[in-house]
């Protein structure tokens, strides 16, 4: 599972590049804007609002949970509020307003919160873990051993190899086959929210079933409550129901193996005008219907107090048959502590760096110019200053091969010819663009960049001969010298 | 004198190689690294300045995850304000990560770069790993 899948520099894309002209002028925006990170993003998820949004891909089920509490609540409000209100108290309303906000907030942060999401390894890491993997006694003829036992609070865990990320996964990390991606703490991957769950939103998807027990729970001890009374001022329940219009029975509509019951509802209200005992019949459908999310609720409240995930649940991890000593190593035997841990912990920022700007364009078939530095620059310049130190040498870490094979016999002539070599090299990256190994090539220019910060005279090369002028002969020379050492990854082929 | 590099000659360096320090998972899930010396790095630096910058991450790292007062406090006003707070205010860890971004920075250009070394923040490798990339010394030679 070596990464190099790096193809041969293709001839025909250095044809295709070398039409463009490249832009002389570094103060006028090119057409290619720079990109940020969410728009390379290997997994499969949706991004919207520029990044600050996820989806998994797979969400179809969201919009009818958001419907389905929409429309519940809203005919709630409608049709049982009057009545209650005038009968009972204001108060009525306004509890079920709030747990009605809690629901919704929560629900669509569940949905729109980056799960705990791993970056996958660069080519560079993934490499050393193979290495390590090959080094570890296992002749080449036989495939090495994907697992790797380590000891939690003296307890043995297996971490697996994930072929996908190209890393040992995390201890309580899973890789979701849904949005391709580990997820860290993966919980399960929830239907009706459209997304993971999993260490960041666990929380959230908490909040969320929890309040929408109380919600559901309230609006049908409200509904059972406005029946009586009507039933108390006419002759009987019966003709209560026929008072009442046809649709508030959707009120108990919930979530998680619902859908079956919604339709069953629908199907009730509509002939319960013809026949007031299916009503009867609806209210002991509703009545399970609340069991079972107020069951969801239990479970998930023992899973926080034991610090269990659903999936460690499922497959009985630290299950009691394994012997007496195997217990959960991540516990801490205390139901509060626990409970506090989960709910109330911290919780690490987003890995995955959904909004920073990748070094430059890398998206296979794209060739940017030079031109676009200036944008990068004008956009970034507070972060390239501050942090510009640190990125910039990162960038020249990351060019390790690529500057080799980038930096043909004659730099400083031909423009166009190393400008089609970073684009052949970029327009042949796989499908799923490596962080690095294509965008590496294209790092240089932040080098040429804040360069340009540092010296007058560095900046005048910059902005007249823009495209791929290497700043200084010393510079180019050191590259040119650079051979493939310990470059792990050596998937290209030089062009010397 | 030949040695020495700041951070600016090292952009005219050639990467040698990466060394990757890998998390240590036997106090559980929290963010922790090991501090066991990498071989690649024992021409370059004293092991004991390699482990007491370990160290100081970890302890970093501890903070940030730490169950505390604080961090409760947090927690149980975010689940009250249903969590929107979160989009409000920057959480007791993220402050905690600056802070460490900036000594991995003060660490790189105090110790790290005059070696030829480059400390990688773990936060752009999403937490996995601490990246020391080996840049060639130009006054030795390529090696």
């Amino acid at each position: 599972m070596k990464n190099c899948e790096y193809q041969q520099i293709d001839p025909r894309a250095l044809t295709a590049s070398t039409t463009r002209t490249p832009t002389p002028s570094c103060g006028r925006k090119s057409s290619h804007r720079l990109r940020r990170k969410w728009e390379v993003f290997p997994g499969k998820n949706r991004f919207y609002c520029d990044g600050r949004i996820m989806l998994s891909r797979q969400c179809g089920v969201l919009p009818m949970t958001i419907c389905l509490i929409f429309i519940t609540s809203g005919l709630f409000f409608t049709f049982d509020c009057p009545f209650l209100v005038e009968h009972l108290t204001i108060f009525i309303p306004v509890i079920a307003g709030v747990l009605f906000v809690f629901v919704v907030v929560t629900l669509l942060q569940t949905s729109f919160t980056d799960p705990g999401i791993l970056p996958r390894a660069l080519p560079d890491e993934a490499a050393d873990i193979e290495k390590q993997i090959d080094n570890s006694g296992s002749s080449t003829y036989r495939p090495p051993p994907r697992t790797k036992e380590i000891l939690i609070n003296d307890q043995v865990v297996k971490l697996k190899y994930c072929f996908t990320c190209k890393m040992f996964r995390p201890p309580r990390t899973s890789h979701c086959s849904l949005c391709d991606n580990c997820v860290e703490r993966f919980d399960h991957h929830c239907p009706w929210v459209g997304n993971c769950v999993g260490k960041r939103n666990y929380r959230f998807f908490y909040t969320f079933i929890v309040s929408l027990s109380f919600l559901t729970s309230f609006i049908f001890g409200c509904v059972i409550t406005h029946l009586t009374l009507r039933s108390q001022r006419v002759n009987g329940i019966i003709q209560a129901v026929q008072e009442t219009p046809a649709r508030y029975p959707f009120c108990f509509t919930f979530m998680h193996l619902h859908i079956t019951l919604c339709i069953w509802q629908m199907i009730l209200s509509l002939i319960c005008t013809l026949n007031p005992s299916c009503t009867i019949a609806e209210l002991v459908i509703c009545f399970f219907s609340i069991w079972s999310i107020l069951g969801l609720s239990g479970f998930h409240t023992y899973l926080v107090a034991s610090n269990l995930t659903t999936n460690e649940d499922i497959k009985g991890s630290w299950s009691s048959k394994r012997g007496e000593e195997s217990g959960n190593p991540y516990s801490y035997n205390n139901i509060f502590t626990n409970c506090c841990m989960v709910l109330c912990g911290p919780v690490p920022p987003s890995l995955i760096d959904r909004r920073g700007f990748l070094p430059s364009d890398d998206a296979p078939g794209t060739v940017t110019s030079d031109a676009d530095l200036p944008s990068f620059m004008a956009k970034n310049d507070p972060n390239m200053c501050t942090q510009g130190t640190k990125e910039f040498l990162e960038s020249v870490a990351h060019s390790t091969v690529i500057q080799s094979t980038c930096a043909p016999g004659a730099p400083k002539t031909t423009p166009v010819t190393q400008e089609g070599v970073l684009g052949t090299i970029t327009v042949s990256s796989p499908s799923r663009p490596p962080p690095t190994g294509c965008t590496a090539c294209q790092a240089q220019r932040p080098i040429n960049t804040s360069c340009s910060q540092r010296g007058s005279k560095q900046a005048d090369l910059h902005t007249h001969n823009p495209t791929i002028r290497l700043p200084s002969p010393p510079y180019t020379f050191n590259h040119r010298t650079l051979v493939l050492s310990d470059a792990p990854d050596v998937g290209f082929i030089p062009l010397h | 004198m030949a040695e020495t590099h700041s951070l600016q000659d090292l952009r005219q360096a050639a990467v040698a190689s990466k060394v990757f320090v890998q998390r240590d998972y036997t106090s559980g899930t929290i963010c922790r690294f090991q501090t066991k010396f990498p071989a690649e790095l024992e021409s370059r630096i004293d092991k004991q300045q390699f482990e007491e910058t370990i160290q100081t991450l970890n302890n970093l790292y501890a903070e940030a995850e730490k169950l505390g007062g604080r961090s409760y406090l947090e927690g149980c006003l975010a689940c009250l304000t249903a969590y929107t707070i979160f989009l409000c205010m920057e959480t007791h860890y993220e402050k905690v990560l600056k802070k460490i971004a900036k000594y991995i920075q003060e660490q790189n250009e105090k110790i790290y770069a005059p070696l030829g070394l480059l400390l990688t923040d773990p936060i752009e490798r999403g937490l996995r790993v601490l990246e020391i990339t080996i840049f060639e010394d130009r006054s030795i030679g390529s090696r």
